[in-house]
C-alpha cells in the first residue's frame, strides 16, 4: 500500500495523474506528428480501459462488452453533434481553405456543441450501462462475462439495422474544427487529439480521485468478500452498480472521443475485438491500477502498428504481403499476450512495486467454496495469485463468517 | 508660339518615359509544388480491399501499380515517377480512416487515387477534402462522388449506379413488359442508388426488395422471400461474392429467373472463380459495361492491357478488374498531363474539369465544371455460352431526369506505346 511517509490526499492525486497525462500526450502529440491519428485512438481507448480496469480490478466484474458502451456513447454524441448542427448552432469556418476548397468550406459547428454531445454520449451510455447493471450485478463470473459478451455484441447489428443511425456506411457527424488562430498554429490533427487528452485527463483525474477514496475502498470490500463488505454496512448491489454504471460511462466518452476524431461514426469502430483489445489491455497493464491502463492500451495499438510496418518492410510477393498483412500483426500481439502474461501476472503496473503484487480478476475465491455464488464450480486452488492470500498483507483483517 | 510645343514636347517626353520604365509588376509567385510531388516524383495513393469480403477486387490495385510502372518505365509524366501507394483495408470504412490519414499524413501523397468501395470511401470523403486532398476517380459508382460544390476534389470514374440502373431499367421497359422486376441489393448507397436508377428508367418501383450486409453472408431468407413472391426478373446490385451466393443458393432453391447484376458484380472471370465449379449458373447473366470486355482479344485496348501486366504485373490473364484498374491509371496519367509540370491541386481540379479525355471507355466522361461524375453511360451485356459480350448500342444518361440516348461514336484507339499524349 502507500508508503505512510508520503501522503497526497485523493483530489491532489487525481489532479496530478490527469495533467501528467496531459503533458505526456502534449509531448508524444509533437514527438510524434505523423502518428496523431493512432494516438488520438489511444487516448479515446485509454478513457475506456481506465473505465474498465476499474470495473474488473477493483470491482470484480468482467465484463466484455465495454465496446457496446463505447459504441451507445459514439452514437448518441453523433445524433446530438448533428442534431444541433442542423438546428443552426454553427460558426463561420476557420480560415485556412485556399482555391477550389475555400467556397466548399460550409460552415462548422460551434465549438460548446462538443462537450454537449460528449455529455449525451455519456448519459447515454451510464443509462445503458444502469439498466445493463441491475440484472448483472446478481450475476458473477462466467454468467456475467456472457451477459456482457452477450450486449456488446447486439449492439453493432443494432446500428447496421436501424436507418437512423447509418446502416452499413455508419453517419457522418459536423464536429466542430479547431477555432483559429490555434488550429492554424496546432494544427487540426494535433488540436483533436489534445481535446482527448482533456477529457482522458479528466477522467483520469476523477477515477485516481475516487478509487483511493472511500468508494473504492467499498469496491475492494465488496470484490473480496461480499458478505463480510455486507456485514460491515457496505451496500454491495449498490457499490457494484455504480461501478458498471462509471465504466460504462467512461466507455461512452471514449466513444465520444472516437466520433469527434474521425468525424464519422461507424459500426465497425466498435466489435467484439474492440471490446477484447480493451480487456487485453487491461490485464496487460494489470487490472484495478489506472497506470496500468495506460500503459496496457498503449501496447495494444503500437503493436499492431509496429509489426505491421515490420511486415511491409519485409520483402515478400505481394500475394504473401495481402496475407500477412492481415494476420501477422495480430499474431504478433497474441504472443506478445502470452509472453507479458507469463512474466507479470499481474500485469506490468504490478512490477512497479506499489499496490497488490498480484490482481485477481474475481471469478470467485479460493476459501469461499460455498459462497453461493455463482462462479465455475470448482474450488480455485493453484491458479496464478491464489498462493497464501494473494494481497499485500495491508487488509484489515476480516472475520471468516464461517466459523 | 514656343511655348504650346515645349509643353507638347514635355508631355511626350513624360509619356515616352513612363512607357518604356519597367511597369511596377508583381514578379511571378515562384512554383512552390504542394505536398506529394517533388522535382522528380509525385506520390499517389491508395485504398483497396485486398482482403475480406470484397478481396475479389484486389487485382485493380495491381493493375494501377503495372500501368504506373510501364509510365514510369518511359519517363513517367512532366519527368516526375509516379510513386504508387497501395494500402489494404479489408472493405472495412473503419480501417479506411486509418490507412488514408497514414497515406496523407505519413506517406505524404499528392493525391488519393481510384480509392474503392463505397461504404469505404464515402468514410473518408470530408477527411481528404479538409485535407485538400485531391480525390480522383473513386473505384466506385456512387453518386457521392459527384458533388463538386461539397467536394471539391472528389471525382467519380465509374458510370455511377443510378445512371447504371435507368440503363438497366430501360432496357427491361422494352424487353421485359409483363416480368415481376425485383431487387436484391446491398444495403448502402450503391445498393439504394442502383435500385432507384431502375425504377426511374422502368417508370415503376420494383415488386419487391431485399437486401444484405456484407458481413452477413447468408442471403437464403432473402432468396426464398424473391422466390415466394413470384419475381421472374430479379435486378441484383452485389459485390461478386454475393452475385455467386444469390446464384449458387437460388438453384438450390430452384428458383430461377432472369438475373440482371449491375456491373459492379458481374465480371465472369471474377464471379466463374468464385463459382467454381457451377459456374454454369452464370449463363443468361444480364449485365451492362462502360469499358472493353476482358475476354475480346481482339480489342486493341485489351491486347494493350494484357502486354503491360505480363511486363510490370503478374503474368496473369486481363480480367475486367485489371481493365478498369488499368483504365483509371491511364486517365490518371491524362490528368496529370494536362495539369502540367507545376501542378497544384486547383489546377489539377480545373484540368480534369475541361473533361474530353478518350480512352478506353464506350461512353465519354461528364466532367465539367458543374459536374464531377465519370463515364455517364453504358452497353447492356450477356452471358452467353459462357462467353460475357456486349450487345446493342451503347446509351448515355445522367443520374437526374435526361432521357436514356443512344451514344453512336466510335471508342478511341490506344497511342501506340500505351502512353496518352498530352
Amino acid at each position: 500500500m502507500d508508503d505512510p511517509r508520503v501522503r497526497m490526499n485523493p483530489a491532489a492525486r487525481g489532479a496530478v495523474a490527469g495533467l501528467a497525462l496531459l503533458a505526456a500526450g502534449v509531448a508524444a502529440s509533437y514527438a510524434l506528428p505523423d502518428r496523431l491519428f493512432a494516438l488520438g485512438q489511444v487516448v479515446a481507448w485509454l478513457v475506456a480501459a481506465a473505465g474498465l480496469t476499474v470495473l474488473v480490478g477493483l470491482s470484480g466484474q468482467l465484463s466484455l462488452g465495454q465496446a457496446g458502451f463505447m459504441a451507445t456513447g459514439a452514437y448518441a454524441a453523433a445524433l446530438t453533434q448533428n442534431a444541433l448542427y442542423a438546428a443552426g448552432f454553427t460558426v463561420a469556418p476557420p480560415a485556412g481553405t485556399s482555391g477550389r476548397f475555400a467556397a466548399a468550406a460550409g460552415p462548422t459547428a460551434a465549438g460548446w456543441t462538443l462537450p454537449v454531445a460528449l455529455l449525451a454520449g455519456v448519459a447515454a451510455a451510464a443509462a445503458v450501462g444502469a439498466l445493463l447493471g441491475l440484472a448483472a450485478v446478481r450475476m458473477r463470473g462466467a454468467y456475467l462475462a456472457g451477459a456482457t459478451l452477450v450486449f456488446g455484441l447486439i449492439v453493432t447489428p443494432v446500428t447496421v439495422l436501424v436507418d437512423a443511425l447509418g446502416g452499413e456506411q455508419g453517419l457522418r457527424v459536423h464536429v466542430p474544427r479547431a477555432p483559429d488562430p490555434v488550429g492554424s498554429a496546432v494544427g487540426e490533427g494535433r488540436f483533436r487529439v489534445w481535446v482527448a487528452l482533456v477529457g482522458a485527463a479528466l477522467v483520469l483525474a476523477i477515477l485516481t480521485a475516487v478509487v483511493r477514496g472511500r468508494w473504492g475502498r467499498d469496491l475492494r470490500a465488496a470484490r473480496d468478500d461480499e458478505a463480510a463488505a455486507a456485514l460491515v454496512g457496505i451496500p454491495v448491489a449498490r457499490v457494484r452498480l455504480g461501478a458498471f454504471v462509471a465504466s460504462a460511462a467512461t466507455a461512452g466518452l471514449g466513444g465520444g472521443l472516437y466520433v469527434y476524431l474521425t468525424g464519422t461514426a461507424l459500426p465497425g469502430y466498435f466489435g467484439l475485438t474492440t471490446s477484447l483489445f480493451l480487456l487485453v489491455a487491461v490485464v496487460i497493464g494489470g487490472a484495478g491500477r489506472l497506470v496500468g491502463a495506460v500503459g496496457g492500451t498503449l501496447f495494444v495499438v503500437a503493436v499492431p502498428i509496429v509489426t505491421t510496418e515490420v511486415m511491409s518492410a519485409v520483402d515478400a510477393s505481394p500475394a504473401l504481403q495481402a496475407r500477412l498483412a492481415g494476420n501477422a500483426p495480430l499474431a504478433l500481439l497474441g504472443l506478445c499476450l502470452v509472453l507479458v502474461t507469463l512474466a507479470t501476472p499481474g500485469g506490468w503496473s504490478a512490477r512497479l512495486g506499489r499496490g497488490p503484487r498480484r490482481v485477481r480478476i474475481g471469478w470467485g475465491r479460493a476459501d469461499q467454496g460455498r459462497s453461493g455464488r455463482l462462479d465455475l464450480g470448482r474450488p480455485r486452488a493453484g491458479r496464478r495469485g491464489d498462493r497464501g492470500r494473494g494481497g499485500t498483507g495491508a487488509r484489515p483483517p476480516i472475520p471468516d463468517v464461517r466459523e | 508660339m514656343r511655348r504650346p510645343i515645349r509643353a507638347a514636347a514635355l508631355v511626350t517626353a513624360a509619356a515616352l518615359v513612363v512607357a518604356c520604365s519597367p511597369t511596377d509588376q508583381p514578379s511571378p509567385e515562384p512554383y512552390v509544388p504542394p505536398r506529394g510531388v517533388t522535382e522528380t516524383e509525385i506520390r499517389l495513393g491508395t485504398h483497396q480491399p485486398l482482403t475480406g469480403p470484397a478481396s475479389s477486387y484486389s487485382r485493380v490495385a495491381l493493375a494501377m501499380k503495372a500501368y504506373f510502372d510501364h509510365v514510369n518505365a518511359h519517363g513517367g509524366v512532366h519527368g516526375r515517377q509516379i510513386v504508387f501507394l497501395i494500402k489494404d483495408d479489408g472493405y472495412n470504412p473503419a480501417n479506411t480512416q486509418t490507412v488514408v490519414r497514414e497515406l496523407v499524413e505519413q506517406d505524404e501523397v499528392f493525391a488519393i487515387v481510384g480509392g474503392l468501395g463505397t461504404p469505404t470511401h464515402s468514410a473518408v470523403l470530408d477527411y481528404l477534402k479538409e485535407e485538400q486532398v485531391p480525390d480522383l476517380f473513386v473505384a466506385s459508382g456512387a453518386g457521392s462522388w459527384n458533388q463538386p460544390a461539397r467536394y471539391p476534389g472528389t471525382f467519380g470514374f465509374q458510370t455511377d449506379y443510378t445512371t447504371e440502373g435507368k440503363i438497366v431499367g430501360h432496357y427491361l421497359a422494352e424487353e421485359s413488359a409483363g416480368e415481376t422486376v425485383c431487387a436484391f441489393h446491398q444495403d448502402d448507397d450503391f445498393g439504394r442508388e442502383f435500385v432507384a436508377g431502375v425504377e426511374a428508367g422502368l417508370g415503376a418501383p420494383v415488386a419487391l426488395r431485399q437486401s444484405y450486409i456484407p458481413t452477413n453472408t447468408n442471403v437464403a431468407p432473402q432468396v426464398q422471400a424473391l422466390q415466394s413472391a413470384g419475381c421472374t426478373v430479379v435486378v441484383l446490385a452485389t459485390l461478386p461474392s454475393f452475385t455467386a451466393q444469390v446464384l449458387r443458393t437460388a438453384d438450390q432453391l430452384s428458383f430461377r429467373p432472369h438475373f440482371v447484376a449491375s456491373t459492379a458484380g458481374s465480371d465472369y472471370a471474377t464471379v466463374g472463380a468464385i463459382l467454381g465449379v457451377d459456374k454454369a449458373l452464370l449463363e443468361g447473366l444480364i449485365s451492362t459495361g462502360y469499358l472493353p470486355i476482358a475476354t475480346n482479344p481482339d480489342d486493341p485496348w485489351i491486347a494493350l492491357f494484357q502486354q503491360i501486366l505480363d511486363e510490370y504485373g503478374d503474368g496473369g490473364e486481363v480480367d475486367n478488374n485489371v481493365v478498369v484498374g488499368m483504365s483509371i491509371a491511364y486517365l490518371t496519367v491524362q490528368a496529370l498531363q494536362r495539369a502540367g509540370r507545376e501542378i497544384t491541386v486547383d489546377g489539377l481540379i480545373a484540368a480534369i474539369e475541361e473533361g474530353g479525355f478518350r480512352g478506353p471507355g464506350l461512353v465519354p466522361f461528364a466532367f465539367s465544371p458543374t459536374s464531377h461524375a465519370g463515364y455517364s453511360g453504358g452497353r447492356m451485356s450477356k452471358v452467353t455460352n459462357g462467353k460475357q459480350d456486349y450487345f446493342g448500342p451503347a446509351y448515355v444518361t445522367d443520374a437526374g431526369s435526361a432521357p436514356v440516348t443512344e451514344y453512336t461514336e466510335p471508342a478511341a484507339v490506344p497511342p501506340p506505346d500505351g502512353i496518352p499524349t498530352p
